[in-house]
């Protein structure tokens, strides 16, 4: 690997139309190639931890107790053997169901609002604008004891099960999400008002606007904020350790106790653990684009 | 997708007929009124949300921190008392500030670094910059819970495979997440592998550097560390500012991987629910930072009153911290007024 690269680096530099010194070039070269070393080792560094994994999650129980590094007989069988020690489908359900109302919520919420934000003319308007941003920086420990107070009174005088449900965890996401808001509001200052005024010259209500003209234009924004928000919800531990009861743990928190709940058995656990990392995976693999779109979008334009 | 928008704006043909003042007046007022309307509607959600899930829940837990309450009976208020208790009594609260202080100063530092370095040898890379990129950022992908996993088996002193390299190449290895020295460290590593993200954002800034600024440095006789220092750092120094903030409200925040790491290496079972603090923090308090102390002092034992008053010191840590780096930063960001 380290060959084929350094060595398929070369020939680029005699095609260039080369206008440096001979020195200067040499010099070039060889810090190309000191820097493409140097790439490469922290690229299989990088790539260890995974590699560590797959291989424990391809032994047997006595092999991860013996010191040898490589799986010999592979086991693929532990893929299927972590179905029957844990409910890992029950769990699977549970993030799905918060991933997908989270995630809808936040969008039928958040873009109307980002949309108000950008192109709707109003008094308080930048004002807003602001507290969304501080709402955005601040660390959500801040809020949490009041909104479980909160959830704790919804409980005792509706007589909704909130606290052990996934209610807290999905209802703030249909309230719109600062972040979101931002990101969206970022994107759709890019459209240009005559688009919009157009619109609005055919009679056009604010309502149409949104969903014909805006929507179609931010494709690209709202996958990054779509994908961001499975993403989180798909992540998120610190809701739902607080929130769910046993029934209803999502991946994260049964995954965190998938060790000590059921065996202590690491090609087990490493068996589990790769599971739950192969959707985020595959699912970047399939919107690398939007992926690194919405970051820079979020982070460069910020 | 614009076509659709040119249509709509090519249709728009016939001209607005005249009307008499008085009409016109009237319906000036119902569009205004409808665009109140309208403005109301988009932002309803958000009014809602404000008041429920931020709003009030900072007022209410400022008013929390003075008082005692468990859920069951109502607030009593107790003054100062939650902050003498938490300043100069609880023997947890030392041991998480000196640890979220070692996110602060040594964490975060090591993780910008990193993703910067990691970045800048990427920008110069002439070719395979897509895969290294994908290489790098895959690891900011992991879920935190299962990364940490992976990272406590890896670096387990038992049977992991770093301590068993290390051992073949004559080295014996720390306990890392089991002794409380290197637990830290550890964690550390984890966070610098999952570093993608800013890696992602210096990256594209290092590229939006202006080719010819590189240039004519380079044929001023400038090195590449030259460059680096005048050419680079000052033209992206705004993006450094801001990785730098958001990394540490990121650390003021930093609680899933203690969590995790710290349950799983000691061992012992945590079910949501009906666990108390004895593990977290393990092994000996090294990894406890505030928001856990939040979580086991506060909302696990069902005392509010004193979790408010935790939560009120970090909002205060992460004002603090975020107005100590931007008026810091005024000596060394450069903003450019003619950047995009």
């Amino acid at each position: 690997m380290t060959d084929n690269a350094i060595t398929g680096s070369v020939p680029s530099v005699p095609l260039e139309q080369s206008k440096p010194p001979g020195g200067l070039r040499r010099r070039r070269l060889l810090i190309g190639i000191a820097n493409h070393s140097l790439l490469i080792a922290a690229a299989i560094i990088f790539l260890l931890p995974f590699a560590f994994m797959l291989m424990t999650a391809l032994m047997s129980q006595a092999q991860t107790l013996s010191p040898n590094l490589f799986p010999h007989p592979i086991r693929f069988q532990n893929f299927a053997d972590i179905f029957h020690t844990a409910p890992l489908v029950r769990w699977m359900l549970n993030t799905l169901e918060y991933s997908f109302f989270g995630t809808l919520g936040l969008l039928i919420s958040s873009i109307p609002i980002a949309y108000a934000l950008a192109h709707l003319r109003w008094r308080g308007r930048n004002i807003v604008l602001l507290v969304v941003l501080v709402a955005m920086m601040l660390p959500p420990q801040v809020s949490v004891v009041s909104v479980y107070v909160f959830w704790y009174k919804v409980h005792q005088v509706t007589g909704i099960t909130t606290i052990n449900s996934l209610l807290p965890l999905i209802i703030p996401n249909w309230l719109g999400d600062a972040f979101s808001i931002f990101l969206l509001r970022q994107f759709f200052m890019t459209i240009p008002q005559e688009y919009l005024d157009a619109a609005r010259v055919d009679g056009c209500g604010e309502l149409r606007i949104l969903t014909s003209v805006v929507i179609r234009l931010a494709k690209p924004a709202i996958a990054a904020v779509t994908l961001f928000s499975v993403l989180y919800t798909f992540n998120d531990f610190f809701l739902p350790l607080l929130y769910t009861d046993q029934a209803h743990w999502p991946l994260s928190i049964g995954l965190a106790n998938f060790r000590t709940l059921h065996q202590v058995q690491w090609n087990l656990t490493m068996a589990a653990t790769l599971l739950v990392m192969m959707p985020v995976i595959i699912l970047f693999f399939m919107a690398q684009k939007a992926f690194v779109e919405g970051v820079t979008l979020t982070g460069v334009k910020g | 997708m614009t076509p659709v928008a040119e249509t709509e704006a090519g249709a728009s043909a016939p001209a607005s007929p005249a009307f008499s003042p008085s009409l016109r007046k009237r319906q000036q007022r119902r569009a205004t009124w409808r665009r109140r309307r309208t403005v109301l509607l988009f932002m309803s959600p958000w009014i809602l949300g404000f008041s429920i899930f931020f709003g009030y829940p900072i007022v209410y837990t400022a008013y929390l921190s003075f008082t005692r309450y468990n859920l069951i009976t109502s607030p009593e208020w107790v003054g100062l008392r939650n902050f003498r208790y938490l300043f100069t009594q609880d023997p947890f609260f030392r041991p998480a500030l000196k640890n979220t202080l070692w996110i602060m100063t040594i964490m975060v530092p090591l993780q910008v670094m990193f993703a910067f370095g990691i970045a800048l040898i990427l920008a110069r890379a002439r070719r395979g910059i897509g895969i290294f990129r994908t290489i790098f950022y895959l690891p900011a992908l992991a879920p935190p819970v299962a990364a940490t996993l992976a990272f406590v088996y890896i670096f387990n002193p038992g049977s992991g495979p770093v301590n068993l390299i290390l051992g073949k190449l004559g080295i014996s290895g720390p306990l890392w997440f089991n002794d409380p020295r290197w637990a830290k460290p550890a964690l550390t590593l984890l966070a610098i592998w999952g570093v993608g993200n800013l890696m992602i954002i210096f990256l594209a800034s290092i590229l939006d550097v202006p080719r010819q600024l590189q240039e004519s440095a380079e044929i001023d006789g400038a090195g590449p560390f030259q460059r680096l220092i005048y050419v680079t750092l000052p033209s992206i120094s705004p993006v450094i500012l801001f990785a730098v903030v958001i990394s540490v409200i990121a650390g003021l925040q930093y609680f899933t991987q203690a969590y995790v790491a710290s349950t799983i290496a000691s061992g012992n079972a945590t079910q949501a629910g009906d666990q108390p603090i004895y593990n977290l923090g393990y092994p000996q308090n090294s990894t406890l930072f505030l928001p856990v102390l939040l979580f086991s002092q506060g909302l696990r034992s069902f005392q509010m009153g004193y979790g408010a008053a935790i939560a009120l010191l970090i909002l205060l840590a992460s004002f603090a911290a975020t107005l100590i780096i931007v008026g810091g930063s005024r000596r060394w960001v450069h903003y450019q007024g003619g950047g995009r």
